[in-house]
């Protein structure tokens, strides 16, 4: 049963949450500086560089998400070309698709995702309560840092769409509802990834990944 | 595994005699008993496995709303699962503050039903996710209503009433529900005052109509007193996620052992 960690003495790594007006950063800032970050809420370009990873959080519509973080998508994309880990959640998760059914996919009118984890979301639609909110199970599916120790564990989900990825091996984690889908996406280099959950809101297990990732970032210093 | 049905704690706060912040259980919303420190309370109930948590302002004053806010704040900063924030809640700021605060959700109850617009701005400005309706839903067995269900051989409708149930609005329970959800509510939080603290069990053809009708979560609340109840409103009635306050308050029965109760039973949740 979940029990609360304590904070880590010093700061194991520096992360940047990329702040562009969507959400409470509140409960992700203090999650990963309980995981052990030391924590830098910014939208500012030069800050993401300076930092060991980058965390793209959000909530509410692709569109939205999509059109808050214009200004800073060419910063986001470098920092993925420098190989500095993107953790994106929920929202930021699904903007690292190509596309979503949330906004147009075709033409002049095309909402693009950041297209790092090449795919699509789709909205649930085999008669299932939409959203999908609640606790469910994370199955992984192949080994990732992000994921350890958190096999057969629950979640805390809130979202209507879920990420449709070009390739299987894409999904890291996946979680029943209805239908199976990726609940864990990650790149091919395995330095972009994201949760469609919220790990700032999933007890011991959304800590632990919180930890896992604050790892993955300390190794990048 | 599929979804889990959620098992929700709500801690009413209110302020003891020298203005400092403490847990309160009603028994028909009336009859406060002191019960504890809510920080304190929010901490053990994470440890023992609650998959949410709810808090509700009691006090409907300023020096409460304030005195809430840093509760609210302590608790987010402790404990890393759902937080629903209810109680005075009547203009998109005072949503903002809350959810500033570090709620994960605002309940509303009279602000929506005297402005429905409410819902709209809230949905709009912060997403569905973080908007909760809460009925305080009362039998009537007259001719006012809309929807008419058989309980205990005799026909009756719910009202969606204020103020604890001492005041009507009229307005029936299903179509205020589904109105609410068609404004962008995202969830249903369903109270009813006939059962609460009786501890006799939900008030399962209430709950089951509101599933009925619409297709947003369900938390069903009042009258909860074992872990039979919660099975009943899981199986019988529907419901996403069962609140209970005294149960689990006065350590009748623990959330481990409610959630054993549900698993041995075949009822998903969270372990």
């Amino acid at each position: 049963m979940s029990v609360v960690s304590k904070s880590p003495e010093e700061t194991l790594a520096s992360v940047v949450v990329v702040d562009y007006g969507l959400g409470n950063l509140r409960s992700v800032t203090r999650g990963l500086e309980r995981a052990g970050a030391d924590v830098e809420i910014t939208d500012d370009p030069e800050a993401f560089a300076a930092a060991d990873g980058v965390v793209l959080p959000g909530v509410g519509a692709f569109r939205e998400g999509v059109e808050n973080a214009d200004p800073i998508r060419e910063d986001l994309l470098e920092v993925v070309e420098r190989g500095q880990p993107l953790f994106g959640i929920c929202l930021g998760m699904q903007m690292l698709l190509t596309s979503s059914e949330e906004g147009e996919t075709d033409g002049d009118a095309a909402v693009k995702g950041l297209d790092l984890v090449p795919g699509t979301n789709v909205r649930f639609s085999d008669g299932q309560k939409v959203p999908h909110m609640g606790w469910n199970e994370l199955e992984v599916a192949r080994e990732h840092p992000l994921v350890e120790g958190i096999d057969g564990e629950y979640a805390y989900f809130v979202h209507s769409y879920y990420a449709v990825p070009e390739r299987d091996e894409a999904a890291v984690a996946t979680t029943d509802y209805e239908r199976e889908f990726p609940s864990i996406v990650a790149n091919d280099e395995g330095t972009v990834f994201g949760t469609q959950f919220h790990p700032e809101k999933s007890g011991e297990t959304g800590l632990q990944i919180l930890r896992n990732f604050v790892e993955i970032c300390a190794e990048e210093r | 595994m599929t979804l889990t049905k959620r098992i929700i704690p709500c801690i009413d706060v209110d302020l003891d005699e020298d203005g400092n912040p403490a847990v309160y259980t009603g028994v028909h919303f009336e009859d406060l008993k002191y019960t504890g420190d809510p920080v304190e309370m929010a901490k053990a109930y994470n440890e023992s496995g609650a998959d949410e948590f709810v808090f509700l302002d009691i006090t409907a004053s300023a020096d409460g709303r304030e005195t809430m806010l840093d509760v609210v704040n302590r608790v987010a900063d402790e404990v890393f699962i759902p937080l629903t924030v209810g109680g005075g809640i009547r203009t998109t700021e005072d949503i903002k503050e809350t959810l500033r605060a570090g709620a994960d959700k605002v309940s509303i109850t009279t602000g929506a039903l005297e402005r429905p617009e409410l819902i709209n701005e809230g949905a709009k400005a912060f997403g569905s996710q973080c908007i909760v309706i809460s009925v305080d839903a009362k039998r009537r067995y007259d001719e006012g209503g809309e929807h008419y269900v058989e309980v205990d051989g005799e026909s009756c409708w719910f009202e969606c009433t204020k103020k604890g149930g001492r005041e009507g609005t009229g307005i029936d329970v299903l179509e205020w529900a589904a109105e609410a959800e068609s404004r962008g509510a995202g969830e249903l939080f369903v109270n009813s005052i006939d059962k609460d603290g009786t501890k006799d069990g939900y008030d399962l053809p209430l709950t089951e109509a509101v599933c009925d009708v619409v297709d947003t979560p369900v938390i069903a609340s009042s009258g909860c007193g074992s872990p039979d109840d919660m099975y009943d409103v899981f199986t019988k009635a529907g419901a996403d996620a069962g609140l209970a306050a005294s149960i689990f308050h006065f350590d009748e029965y623990s959330i481990e052992e409610t959630k054993a109760h549900l698993d041995e039973r075949g009822v998903p949740v969270r372990r």
